[in-house]
């Protein structure tokens, strides 16, 4: 299959990255893992003039707790690196186990958490989760870095607000009072579909009632969407299968899902509604899985 | 990377060395070359089969650090240091590994096109988890497809391989527990 010409480079430093991504004229495009980025081009989709590997910025396979900022996951860490990390399965199995039902062993082992961000996919399987734990982007470049929701990070389809001399180079997700959180999926295969449609949630429970809820919705809108009148129909109400159908309800209008060859939009916003509903209820009875 | 070589053209090629079964190899690619082309039209490895070419058929499938990817999502520049394992590794002095001779028992090769990604994707589990369950197997061939669709031998002779039986014991077909 037909791969473009471009130029290579290996940057040894994240410095010397940043510099010669904001040196590089033309189209330049990192390469983390590769499962997207290959794909991308032998599909015609990319055909950069630059291909800046990161594959020496080992610091950026590390996961770690750091005081103040919570669990750490570096931008090259795979899939299969955070199913695995005992760190995560403790603090949030949630998120070992949305990398690693996404996609079979042969993807899970190459694709990264950077890359699965920086793509900017509205079905990305990733972004929902760490949204609905509150993860924050750290992004640095020639003059210094910056830390930001990632809920603020994805701004369209592939579309992210990242500069041209900036590189993700860590997740961070905080410490936090909630009790429980899930990612659950709708894909047309048992294994290796893509989502059609996606519902994160994370919940905060005490003595019974419900005192915050977060709940994003990938596939059914340009960006992972966070489900406002949802979150907020629950807050403070006694945990019920009542108020679980009501917010599964205001997280289906909340959604705006278009029609495509994997489901009509009605078709998505019932799905939303069940999935909604399956999600609160794991998330509320299970804890973080 | 240390050695570029660059032609009259200004196309630049690199000069790595790969860990291929145990063995260095040091050969000239393309910053574009993928693992599976250089496995295949340079080190003439063509056990790893090139498929869909697009990291969704499993039929390229290699170890990586012992872990299953698709070669064909992966440069070959970018492989350099790291330990690859390709079906023709898997045998040792001779002996086929216990999954091989459990596939030719079971029949469980058809075309055989999917074969070689589905013992790689075998030999990474047993190594992992030696007494895996049938939804485990499942799991872990889930990115090896096999468009004869012959599943059920194959699921049977890792089963088998992992039970250290390697023939079927009536001859006929194993029947390896559930789904059928």
């Amino acid at each position: 299959m037909y791969m473009p010409d471009y130029e290579y480079h290996t940057p040894g430093t994240l410095a010397e990255a940043c510099t010669l991504l904001g040196e590089l004229g033309g189209k330049v495009t990192v390469l983390a893992g590769g499962s997207d980025v290959l794909h991308k081009m032998k599909i015609g989709n990319l055909v950069p003039d630059h291909l800046v590997s990161l594959k020496n910025l080992k610091e950026l396979r590390e996961i770690r707790y750091e005081q103040g900022r919570g669990v750490v996951i570096g931008a090259l860490v795979t899939h299969d690196g955070i199913y695995r990390s005992q760190l995560l399965q403790k603090h949030f199995l949630s998120l070992p186990m949305a990398a690693h039902t996404m996609a079979n062993t042969q993807v899970t082992n190459i694709g990264t958490i950077g890359g699965n961000i920086v793509n900017g996919s509205p079905l990305a399987d990733l972004p929902p989760i760490l949204i609905a734990l509150g993860a924050s982007v750290k992004l640095v470049g020639r003059s210094g870095e910056r830390v930001l929701p990632l809920e603020e990070f994805i701004v369209g389809p592939g579309k992210t607000v990242i500069a041209q001399d900036e590189i993700l180079t860590e997740i961070s997700i905080p410490d936090q009072p909630t009790t429980g959180s899930t990612y659950k999926k709708f894909g047309l295969r048992k294994s290796g579909a893509l989502a059609v449609v996606s519902v994160a949630a994370a919940v905060t429970v005490e003595g019974g009632a419900i005192t915050d809820a977060r709940i994003v919705l990938g596939a059914v809108a340009p960006v992972p969407l966070r489900a406002k009148s949802a979150e907020a129909s629950l807050k403070g109400k006694k945990v019920s299968d009542e108020a679980i159908e009501e917010a599964a309800a205001a997280a289906a209008a909340d959604s705006r899902p278009i029609s495509d060859l994997r489901g009509s939009d009605e078709y998505r916003r019932e799905l939303v509604r069940v999935f909604t509903k399956r999600a609160l209820r794991k998330a509320i009875d299970e804890g973080h899985v | 990377m240390s050695n570029v070589i660059t032609d009259k053209d200004g196309v630049k090629r690199y000069l790595i060395t790969l860990n291929v079964n145990g063995d260095e190899h040091t050969i000239l690619v393309k910053g574009n070359t993928t693992l599976t082309n250089a496995l295949r039209d340079q080190l003439d490895l063509t056990g790893t089969k090139r498929g869909c070419e697009l990291g969704d058929c499993g039929s390229c499938t290699v170890l990586f650090d012992g872990r299953p990817i698709n070669s064909c999502m992966k440069l070959a520049v970018e492989a350099e240091g790291h330990e690859i394992i390709t079906i023709e590794g898997v045998a040792a002095n001779g002996e086929l590994d216990a999954i091989q001779q459990s596939m030719i028992n079971h029949a469980a090769v058809q075309c055989g096109y999917c074969t070689p990604g589905m013992v790689l994707s075998a030999k990474a589990l047993l190594t992992r988890n030696p007494h895996p369950t049938e939804p485990e197997v499942r799991e872990a061939i889930a990115g090896n497809l096999c468009r004869c669709t012959g599943y059920v031998h194959i699921v049977e002779a890792v089963l088998a391989a992992s039970r250290g039986v390697l023939a079927p014991d009536d001859g006929a077909h194993a029947t390896a527990g559930g789904a059928k």
